[in-house]
């Protein structure tokens, strides 16, 4: 028997808080609120003073294995999230080779097993991300896997996008798009703009993401598949889907980060740390973002944490790869972005964790894959996935102590308020007092 | 006013505070007038001879000392303008001195160079002309004239023609012109 | 704002002030002036090590900077990276490392990445870095050799020096760029010096030859080409870059020749004070007519023989002086 106390935490509901205790018991919440007497050995983890949750889900997490086990690991990238207060990781399948059947899907949920974490997958929708035919989707499905992107790139061709939204529906699962028409986007390494054009570099224009958003609507639309779209980043694409989901369409969207923490200007210096697709964006769409954040209408944060080994990160600026970290650094950027008020906290956990366990369909446990149940309440009866984070702390990120084994960060040096201090995944404590136990 | 004793030790935008006048435009007048009588008296006659002033501030001396060898000879002796920042040995320790043209429109091959400058410090700025020269051909001499000697040499360099000697402490400056000589400091403005 | 390339790096004509500017271009009226010289070379940089890296093959901006590096009595070490074995996809940092353990004072880079020269300063902190052109982004010294160009001609017509002038003569003169400014990092660098040094730049090119953003950059663009032709005080033609892609912005290089050419027609229009200038090479028959190329007004001849004396200004000013004050 293994048993945990958590004590006199701010225990944050959908709606509610209330300082208390919580006790975990093999794996599962025991007791919450006054918790009377505990088994003997039973360890003890000071909470006050932090807000005490459901895990951190990712919805978004390039772990690189297999293939590019020089830039993560799943096990470095479990604990990466470990330590940023995740205790589920949703897989991108763009691995190579990527993760388009039943094999390789099988393969990293046997390495995510092994870790502290719940690894769940992301499959391919097409071929090899080719965006040629169709991936084996059902057979993935029926092994467990709830959520389908090409993500990295989206399915350009409309007519396969939507046969795959088609062949999906019945299936209950749900296809992620990142939105951007390539071609629109023509090679381009930053977003079309004023600073594009003065730094002479290639621009990706905020149209080839809002037309493919557009698109997709309209898919959504005439097939009843659904749809999470992944990483918006401008205030259109946010606005049209805003409005897609009031109409009634199974529509999800998530944002990232990096897009609400940093404007296009950060590509000025030329440092490839600050390349992504989509990229970053004029000032307007970061407070479009962030607005939309504060004003709850984004149904996930996540964080498109996309590790490369340092040499790719040393090429010029066109031809380093698109991505960045953000596993360690999306909870305090995240409560940067909400500011202090009253709801922040129910927000905070909404948006990192209920959010993203209900649209990758993590919520209850599920034996094929071996996971346990994320993003519930913290009551008795849940399984024990939690999270401390301590809202007042003041920190330094550096890119040198990372837990990945990149160190592509964009944020080493930057000054942050709010860190975790633990992390119980699957009722064992991982992260104590901020480092792995 | 504005000096030019930086290029003897080059001391980037620094301003010059006057403390006293040492020699009137009068003194400057009558030193040159005895310099170039020195100067024919030396080389016998103004035949061979080429006049090179040191920019910026030789400029005006080699001018006036130009018209004055002129004037006493009856010949024209010619008079150039040679600009020495690029063969100075100090442009790792030192603002980069501004450049200004240089103006030689002879060779001096098998002629008597004077070269001229308005004060004479460590040396360096010499040195710099000495190589400089060569780049114009090779002269029969060299002779330097200088209107105020200032000492503190740093090089085996000695000047054949002086205006005034004088001693001064290393936080003085001195500033020569065609107007009068003038001892001070200098600063931030 | 650089106020000064004294003892520093140039990577951009962005952000250099006028005075900068006119620092450069007097230092290189001292270097013409040294060019003339039967023996042209000055010890300014003797001792000092200069590298050539250039990603890019370009044989007139290389032997431009190594004669100018030359001059100032450096070594040069000249790396021709294009045929090496350092190919697209070694890491920057490596490339340069590997060149640094040799011993430099200063590298002049060319690379086809914008901002690749930039990236390399930060990698090397203690070697001046000149951009040689990088990408889309700057080619700095072509900027300043055409300001000083356009300054020395006017000079001359006005009777006095270049250094005399200051930037006087680019009060309200009208530039007038022609052709691929999307594609250009001598258009970036010729605006930023022209519009630094107080002239009104305007541009003329097919819509899918100038940047999205055409509208906040600092010049106008102009509707009627023909009828600019007729007031310009400088034309400036670019070349097109069509290994840079821009054979599919406009449907034919003939018909770019017939809309924005300066063809032996065209030509006619410029009134006789006008000068045309192009950066090299020049695509004959293409941006300008062969004819037009060797007319009195053309002083891209000029431009050429301004090469030396403004790489050997940039050289000097860059890094005679630097290494102790980076220390100090």
């Amino acid at each position: 028997m293994s048993s945990l106390v958590l004590r006199q935490g701010l225990v944050v509901g959908e709606t509610t808080h209330e300082v208390g205790d919580v006790l975990v018991i093999d794996g599962r919440i025991a007791a919450v609120g006054d918790v009377g007497e505990v088994p003997t050995g039973t360890k003890e983890i000071d909470a006050s003073g932090c807000w005490l949750g459901p895990g951190l889900v990712d919805l978004h997490t390039h772990l690189r294995e297999p293939g590019r086990e020089e830039a993560e690991t799943i096990e470095s990238g479990a604990f990466a999230g470990a330590v940023g207060g995740f205790t589920a990781l949703v897989a991108m399948p763009n691995t190579e080779p990527a993760l388009d059947n039943v094999a390789l899907v099988s393969y990293v949920l046997d390495r995510g097993a092994r870790t502290p974490l719940d690894i769940a997958v992301a499959g391919a929708i097409t071929v090899g991300r080719q965006g040629e035919m169709l991936a084996p989707i059902a057979e993935m499905a029926a092994l467990g896997v709830r959520l389908f992107t090409d993500d990295g790139i989206g399915v350009q061709n409309p007519s396969l996008m939507r046969r795959a939204l088609t062949y999906a529906r019945p299936l209950g699962v749900r296809l992620a798009q990142h939105c951007e028409d390539e071609q629109l986007a023509n090679g381009g390494s930053m977003n079309e703009g004023a600073v594009s054009s003065r730094l002479g570099l290639v621009g990706r224009p905020a149209l080839a993401e809002e037309l493919m958003v557009l698109r997709d609507i309209e898919l959504v639309r005439l097939t009843g598949g659904a749809v999470h779209f992944l990483h918006l980043s401008t205030a259109r694409s946010v606005a049209m889907v805003v409005q897609a989901r009031e109409e009634g369409l199974p529509v999800t969207f998530e944002v990232a980060p990096h897009h609400f923490t940093f404007d296009e200007t950060a590509c000025d210096g030329f440092d490839p740390l600050f390349k992504v697709h989509p990229p970053l964006r004029p000032a307007r769409d970061v407070h479009a973002i962030r607005e939309a954040l504060r004003s709850g209408l984004v149904d996930a944060v996540a964080t498109d944490h996309a590790p490369h080994a340092p040499e790719l990160k040393d090429l010029p600026f066109d031809e380093a790869p698109a991505g960045m970290l953000g596993l360690e650094h999306v909870a305090s950027l995240t409560y940067e972005a909400l500011g202090a008020s009253p709801g922040t906290a129910h927000l905070f956990f909404t948006l990192l964790s209920r959010g993203p366990a209900r649209v990758a369909q993590l919520r209850n446990s599920d034996a094929r894959v071996r996971h346990s149940g994320h993003g519930g309440a913290v009551v008795a009866g849940e399984d024990a996935n939690l999270v401390v984070f301590d809202p007042h702390q003041q920190w330094t990120a550096h890119s040198a102590t990372l837990q990945s084994r990149a160190m592509n960060s964009p944020y080493d040096g930057r000054e942050l308020v709010g860190k975790v201090r633990a992390t119980i995944a699957k009722g064992q404590l991982v992260v104590n007092d901020g480092v792995l136990v | 006013m504005s000096g030019n004793d930086e290029r003897q030790t080059p001391q980037g935008d620094l301003a010059f505070f006057a403390r006293n006048q040492l020699l009137t435009a009068d003194d400057v007048g009558r030193a040159l007038k005895r310099m170039a009588h020195e100067i024919i008296e030396r080389n016998h006659s103004t035949d061979h001879l080429s006049i090179v002033g040191l920019q910026t501030g030789g400029k005006p001396f080699a001018t006036r000392l130009a018209a004055l060898l002129s004037e006493i000879s009856g010949a024209v002796v010619p008079v150039g303008l040679l600009d020495v920042s690029f063969y100075r040995d100090d442009l790792s320790r030192n603002p980069i001195p501004r450049s200004a043209a240089t103006t030689i429109d002879h060779d001096l091959t098998d002629r008597t160079v004077v070269l001229v400058d308005d004060v004479l410090f460590t040396g360096r700025t010499i040195r710099a002309a000495l190589n400089a020269l060569s780049d114009w051909g090779r002269p029969r001499s060299v002779q330097l004239a200088v209107m105020v000697d200032r000492g503190h040499r740093e090089l085996p360099i000695r000047p054949d023609y002086v205006g005034k000697n004088l001693p001064t402490s290393l936080d003085e400056a001195i500033v020569a012109k065609i107007d009068g000589v003038w001892i001070g400091t200098r600063g931030q403005a | 704002m650089t106020n000064s390339i004294r003892g520093g790096n140039l990577l951009s004509l962005d952000g250099v002030t006028r005075e900068a500017i006119i620092e450069v271009l007097d230092t290189a009226e001292s270097f013409v002036e040294v060019n003339r010289r039967s023996i042209k070379k000055v010890p300014a940089l003797k001792g000092r090590v200069v590298a050539s890296l250039f990603f890019e093959e370009s044989t007139r901006t290389r032997l431009s900077f190594e004669t100018a590096a030359k001059r100032l009595s450096a070594d040069v070490l000249s790396l021709a990276v294009a045929s090496s074995s350092v190919k697209k996809g070694e890491s920057l940092r490596d490339t340069i490392a590997t060149i640094d353990a040799l011993g430099i004072d200063a590298v002049v880079m060319r690379h086809q990445s914008s901002g690749a020269a930039l990236q390399v300063s930060r990698y090397v902190p203690h070697v001046r870095v000149i951009n040689a052109g990088d990408g889309l982004h700057q080619h700095p010294t072509q900027g300043l050799l055409d300001a000083f160009t356009v300054r020395q001609v006017l000079a001359e017509r006005h009777g006095t020096t270049g250094v005399e002038s200051g930037a006087e003569l680019f009060d309200g003169l009208r530039v007038l760029i022609v052709g691929d400014i999307r594609h250009s990092r001598v258009a970036r660098s010729d605006i930023a010096a022209y519009t630094a040094l107080g002239a009104q730049v305007h541009v003329a090119a097919p819509g899918t030859l100038l940047p999205e953003d055409i509208e906040n950059w600092p010049v106008t663009v102009v509707d009627d080409f023909e009828d600019a032709l007729q007031w310009a005080d400088v034309v400036g033609l670019l070349r097109l870059q069509r290994e840079r892609g821009s054979g599919s912005f406009v449907p034919s290089l003939g018909e770019f020749t017939t809309t924005y050419g300066l063809t032996v027609e065209r030509a006619r229009l410029l009134r006789p004070s006008t000068v045309v200038m192009h950066p090299g090479p020049m695509i004959r028959g293409v941006e300008i007519d062969s004819r037009v190329a060797d007319l009195p007004a053309s002083i891209i001849e000029r431009q050429v023989a301004n090469g030396v004396p403004i790489r050997m200004a940039v050289l000097y000013l860059t890094v005679a002086g630097s290494k102790e004050e980076v220390v100090s």
